[in-house]
């Protein structure tokens, strides 16, 4: 039905181009406002409550390992409190309570030790062979001596394992003593590690030196021992900032921009530093930015797919109606043209048939007379005779040519009626005689009889019928020949053959000739419209038109014409 | 062609001739009239109803198309005025349509002109026939 070529006429390309333009504005724009705004406001919302959950999760933490060290530090107190020097000091008594505690706490509490002033250990409990160890130059026993309770960093101690302390002093009875306990490193470690986020996200703990607490699970790449200019600047002013929990994004030693979140505990002794690489800790989001950004290209594609493709069939049909349009306006003009050639014939015919009546009914009366007896004799009597038959001749001729003008122009409308086709086509021969006989061609007629009525339009079909003929007399114009016209019954169709013996249609212009305002007629004898209405004509009823032509030979034009089943029958 | 006019032998046919072409009229009174019957001729539709209201005819020659009145308008009259009277409708109109459309209302049959007068005269003499006054 679309024909591409119309798409060549630059008035169709320039609105085709308009049509996508529009569409794709109107598509685009809004999504692009929409889809920027819902990922600004997402990508803002889930940051914050990333950075809010990580707080959430640092502050627990820190949390966990203050309370973690407090009940440490207060079974040991417990202890300190409940039992007197003398209990203390007894060995036995503290392999006792180290059982006792072991049991509660599992191997947290690895030994237990009381220490004297002087740095001397009194009495141990434990795996090690510590008994008689000397802490007096020990940072832990100088900070105990100092204070009432002490968590020491964690150091390699005389036994060079990593290891803290936590430890009591105790003055009761004229004594005074330190109950010391190692807390075991490995279990200490695995609380602090515990904080495990994704694929890079882990804890440490820093003391105020900056020295590792913690033994973070070693992953090559990842920056686990953090370089000191890193949480610098957690560690600056601890005082003002110990319930403070401070996040702030930085490049690592890897130069992964990664999540810092740091938090004291232990009063401000140590530094929780939580990190996650920047990237893991927003997967989800880069893995919804990267679907909108798919839907983002896909979804324009698919508009200007679907723009360029509807622009298309919208234009094909403004082309295809504005076509119809210039076919109908010159079938309009063209119709417009015969009906008023019509009324002009009509009016001639009815005005010259009183006249011709006068004038025969005055020849009759004529002959009337001639049967008087004094004219009967007269020498030319045969001659008045002869001379009043040729006016009755002739004005019978005026008459039928007169008919012949109103059966053809009777009815210039689409108005369907009962047509016999062979009446339709006698008549329309008997017009053309004129012109046959002056371009020396013979018209011959092979009409099967009792052909069934078509109900077709009267004057359309006259239209296509002289059509054909009138082209196949223009064909052999020059040299004459013979056109026959044939009528038939095939089936359920009545087919009418006109064929000429002219110069013939060559093969390139067959497929073309029933296209609108193809001609091959110089400029001003042919429209190039004929054939193309006869077709719009038959194509109506339901029929067909065909062309059989070889050059030199002549050329046949085939017209099926559809036979209603009721008349079929008749 | 030319039969022996049948002068008096048997009682006049009496034919009213309407049509508003005088020469027409003229020429086929004087050729109907040598045929043996009496013609009254109107040149228009009124003059034909003024015509039927003093007498009455065996039969009326009616031409369709008329300066004054429509063919088939007249017809009507005639037919409520004289409903036994036969009339044969002239038409110079190519169409026969408007001639069948005369047979409609009640006329006993049409000629389209020219035509030939032994037609006329013999759809004259069936009409009449038809109307009982058989004449041959």
């Amino acid at each position: 039905m679309f024909k591409k070529i119309r798409l060549v006429n630059p008035h169709y390309r320039v609105l085709m181009r308009n049509i996508v333009v529009i569409i794709i504005s109107v598509s685009f724009i809004p999504l692009i406002l929409v889809s920027s705004t819902i990922y600004y406001q997402f990508r803002t919302s889930y940051r914050e409550k990333v950075y809010a959950h990580l707080r959430d999760l640092v502050q627990n933490h820190t949390h966990n390992i203050d309370s973690f060290l407090g009940e440490k530090l207060g079974d040991i107190r417990f202890l300190a409190e409940s039992f007197g020097y003398d209990h203390l000091s007894n060995e036995s008594f503290l392999q006792e309570k180290l059982a006792v505690l072991q049991k509660d706490y599992g191997p947290v509490f690895v030994d237990l030790g009381v220490v004297n002033p002087d740095g001397k250990q009194i009495a141990y409990a434990g795996p090690f062979k510590l008994d008689k160890a000397h802490y007096s130059d020990a940072e832990w026993f100088q900070q105990a001596m100092q204070r009432q309770y002490f968590i020491s960093d964690v150091f390699l101690g005389l036994r060079g394992l990593p290891h803290f302390i936590v430890a009591v002093k105790t003055s009761r009875d004229g004594h005074t003593w330190i109950l010391r306990s190692t807390i075991d490193f490995v279990a200490f470690n695995t609380l602090v590690e515990s904080i495990r986020l994704g694929e890079t996200g882990f804890a440490i703990i820093l003391n105020k030196e900056g020295k590792l607490q913690t033994t973070p699970m070693s992953k090559p790449s990842l920056d686990t021992i953090p370089a000191k200019s890193i949480y610098a600047e957690f560690l600056e002013n601890p005082a003002g900032a110990v319930d403070k929990i401070r996040v702030a994004v930085k490049s690592d030693s890897f130069d992964q921009k990664t999540i810092f979140v740091a938090s004291f505990l232990k009063n401000g002794d140590w530094l929780l530093v939580y990190q996650q690489q920047f990237a893991d800790a927003f997967a989800d989001l880069n893995k919804t930015f990267t679907i909108t950004t798919i839907m983002m290209l896909l979804g324009p594609l698919c508009i200007v797919i679907m723009a360029i493709t509807l622009s298309k069939i919208i234009v094909n049909r403004i082309a295809q109606i504005d076509e119809e349009k210039q076919l109908m306006n010159v079938k309009v003009v063209e119709t417009g043209k015969l009906a008023s050639v019509g009324e002009l014939a009509a009016g001639v015919a009815h005005e010259i048939n009183n006249p011709v009546a006068i004038m025969v009914e005055e020849a009759g009366w004529m002959g009337d007379l001639l049967e008087e007896e004094e004219i009967k004799n007269s020498k030319n009597l045969a001659e008045f005779r002869r001379a009043i038959g040729q006016i009755k001749d002739q004005g019978r001729r005026c008459k039928e040519i007169t008919q012949k003008l109103l059966s053809f122009a009777r009815k210039t409308d689409g108005t369907v009626q009962d047509i016999e086709i062979n009446e339709v086509l006698e008549e329309l021969v008997a017009l053309s005689a004129q012109r046959a006989k002056y371009a020396l061609v013979t018209i011959q007629t092979h009409f099967e009889q009792n052909l069934p009525h078509l109900k077709l339009s009267l004057s359309e079909l006259q239209q296509v019928f002289l059509n054909l003929i009138n082209n196949s007399l223009d064909a052999m114009e020059t040299k004459g020949g013979s056109l026959t016209i044939e009528s038939r019954l095939e089936k359920d169709r009545i087919v009418v053959e006109v064929t000429d013996t002219g110069m013939g249609i060559p093969e390139a212009n067959l497929n073309r000739i029933f296209d609108p305002f193809f001609t091959t007629k110089s400029v001003g004898k042919g429209t190039g419209l004929g054939l193309s209405i006869c077709y719009g004509i038959i194509d109506k009823m339901g029929g067909k038109i065909e062309v059989r032509s070889t050059v030199g030979q002549g050329t046949t034009f085939t017209v099926h014409l559809p036979v209603t089943a009721e008349d079929a029958g008749a | 062609m030319a039969k022996t006019p049948q002068k008096r032998a048997t009682p006049q046919i009496s034919l009213l001739l309407v049509d508003d072409e005088v020469g027409f009229v003229e020429v086929l009174s004087k050729r109907i009239i040598r045929r043996g019957m009496s013609v009254t001729a109107a040149s228009s539709g009124s003059e034909a109803i003024q015509a039927l209201r003093r007498r009455d005819f065996d039969v009326a020659v009616l031409d369709l198309k008329m300066e004054d009145m429509d063919g088939i308008e007249v017809l009507k009259i005639f037919k409520k005025m004289a409903p036994a009277m036969p009339v044969i409708m002239l038409t110079g109109h190519g169409s026969e349509n408007s001639a069948r459309e005369g047979i409609k209302f009640g006329a006993f049959d049409y000629l389209t002109k020219p035509y030939e007068l032994e037609d006329l005269i013999r759809k004259i003499k069936e009409a009449i026939g038809q109307g009982g006054n058989c004449d041959e």
